[in-house]
């Protein structure tokens, strides 16, 4: 930007502040939406510890269970749970935005959009533990 | 209910301040008033100098958008009373420089706004004889929602990316774009595209929404970026999967 | 064409990855996080699980979740490093570290997985 002149006079710019997402409650929302994303890592590096364990066998394996069981690594695995739930429930309230689907010209309604995903959500969760534990 | 109110009002006078500070006014507070009016009360009875923009005062011309008690709003569509028992500080619009006052320079959007086309683009104009480009309702329908932009900048303000980084193009700007893509007499898509599918265009956008949250005709900017992108990655595809195909 | 980012590319990987780690990441988490080690419910047993693991279509199925969960956290984390921190100029960085540690994540988890015993 160049100085002012007279026909670009003067201007203040206002800075934005570090701590900008603490001013409203939708930013905070945001920045809690985006750092779940720091869960899911967390989850990925659960989920190869795990597999990691398996590999070299079961004293590992139950070694593992039982460095699970300290009190940090479940406060941290139940923190998790809350962020990716957060992640889901996010994730599945802005879908429908994006897609802007039409039948006929006319603007399908979110919660058709939306209701799909979770019923998708129940199954696949139910699904997936019915076959852990079935044995 | 109190009959007076008071106004934190920014002041800034370029020749003179360094930096913005407040001034406060005491104004009536009418059951009818919206922030608007009892600006230009203080302008007509009390501080001649105060200066801010304003024309319609219907919601129409968006002019008027100022932060009112930190958030974006049209003052002629926001009640004073709402804001019981006060103070209610009054400030210009977030994210752009301050020439005066309540007013900000706008020129960042104007270019924008240029850049990504807002009109309409025919690969081939017909000609004023042939007869107008005739569109059904429903494909009127499909852009009516973008079309309803003042371009108030509310949107602008409550973006904290445009914040960030000035580059970005912003809601309102991609919102407009949209609106001629999703317009059955554009062919300009492509177009426009190469400019908005830049880092600086759709992409710098995290989907915060506070853009859809302020927005006084219910655009949902926030949607229009979302669509875009996902336009924009069709598009990616398709020039992966047919290089040859040109386009 | 003109010039166009890569950005198209990696947005489809996050989206990709939003949306399985939405559906599939929660239920494992509960499961394998809490539910399994604190005994809420009894787990499959070892053996069970590393016969689980040797099927092909599972190796394949958690190989798809971490690699598309880990473009996803990258795409995220980029932008709020950006963006919460304000700290884009050092972009490259924050692109290496993010993209870095997902491309790393890919190759562990292929290691990992297709070398069971
Ligand atoms: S999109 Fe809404 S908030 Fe933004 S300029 Fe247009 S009318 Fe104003
Ligand atoms: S004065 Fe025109 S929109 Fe408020």
């Amino acid at each position: 930007m160049a100085g002012p002149t007279e026909y670009l006079p003067k201007t203040f710019r206002p800075r934005v502040s570090t701590y900008w997402w603490l001013g409203r409650w939708s930013y905070l929302k945001f920045i809690l939406r985006e750092l779940s994303s720091i869960f899911i890592a967390w989850f990925v590096i659960l989920t190869l510890l795990q597999i990691s364990a398996l590999k070299r066998g079961p004293a590992d394996y139950v070694q593992l269970q039982e460095w699970l069981r300290r009190p940090i690594l479940v406060a941290l695995n139940a923190l998790s749970l809350f962020f990716v739930v957060f992640h889901t429930v996010t994730w599945f309230n802005l879908a429908p935005k994006a897609m802007s689907i039409r039948v006929r010209g006319k603007p399908v309604s979110n919660l058709l959009i939306t209701a799909p995903n979770y019923l998708a959500w129940l199954a696949i969760s139910a699904a997936v533990a019915w076959l852990l534990l079935r044995g | 209910m109190a009959d007076r109110i008071t106004l934190k009002v920014t002041r800034y006078d370029p020749g003179r301040d360094h930096e913005p500070g407040f001034q406060t006014y005491e104004v009536p507070l009418r059951k009818d008033w919206v922030v608007l009016d009892a600006l230009n009360y203080v302008k007509d009875k009390v501080d001649g100098s105060l200066s801010f923009r304003w024309s319609c005062r219907m919601g129409i011309c968006g002019s008027c958008g100022m932060m009112v008690n930190g958030e974006p709003k049209l003052t002629c569509a926001t009640f004073v009373s709402e804001y019981m028992p006060g103070p209610v500080s009054v400030e210009p619009l977030k994210h752009f420089p301050i020439l005066r006052d309540l007013i900000v320079d706008i020129s960042d959007f104007l270019e924008k706004l240029t850049k990504v086309k807002p009109w309409l683009i025919r690969e081939e104009e017909r000609r004023v004889v042939d007869g107008e480009y005739l569109q059904t309702p429903e494909q009127a329908d499909t852009f009516r929602q973008f079309s309803m932009c003042i371009n108030c900048l509310l949107c602008y303000a409550a973006c904290p990316v445009y914040g960030l980084d000035p580059l970005f193009t912003g809601p309102a700007a991609i919102a407009l774009a949209q609106r001629y893509n999703t317009d059955s007499r554009d062919q300009g898509t492509n177009e426009r595209l190469d400019i908005l599918s830049q880092h600086d265009g759709i992409w710098g956008c995290t989907f915060v929404g506070d853009c859809t949250r302020v927005c006084p005709k219910h655009v949902d900017p926030a949607g229009a970026i979302q669509q875009y992108k996902l336009t924009a990655a069709k598009e990616w595809i398709k020039s992966l999967l047919m290089p040859w195909g040109g386009r | 064409m003109g010039k166009r980012s890569n950005e198209p590319f990696l947005w489809l990987l996050f989206s990709a990855g939003g949306m399985l780690a939405a559906i599939l990441i929660p239920i494992h988490v509960f499961l394998f996080g809490l539910a399994f080690p604190l005994g809420w419910l009894h787990g499959p047993s070892y053996q069970s699980l590393l016969e689980l693991l040797k099927q092909p279509l599972t190796r394949l199925y958690f190989f798809v979740l971490c690699t598309l969960s880990l473009f996803h956290w990258a795409h995220r984390f980029r932008y709020t490093l950006y963006d919460g921190l304000q700290i884009k100029h050092l972009d490259e960085l924050i692109n290496t570290f993010c993209y870095g540690g997902a491309a790393l994540g890919t190759v562990l988890a292929a290691y990992l997985l297709w070398r069971i015993p």
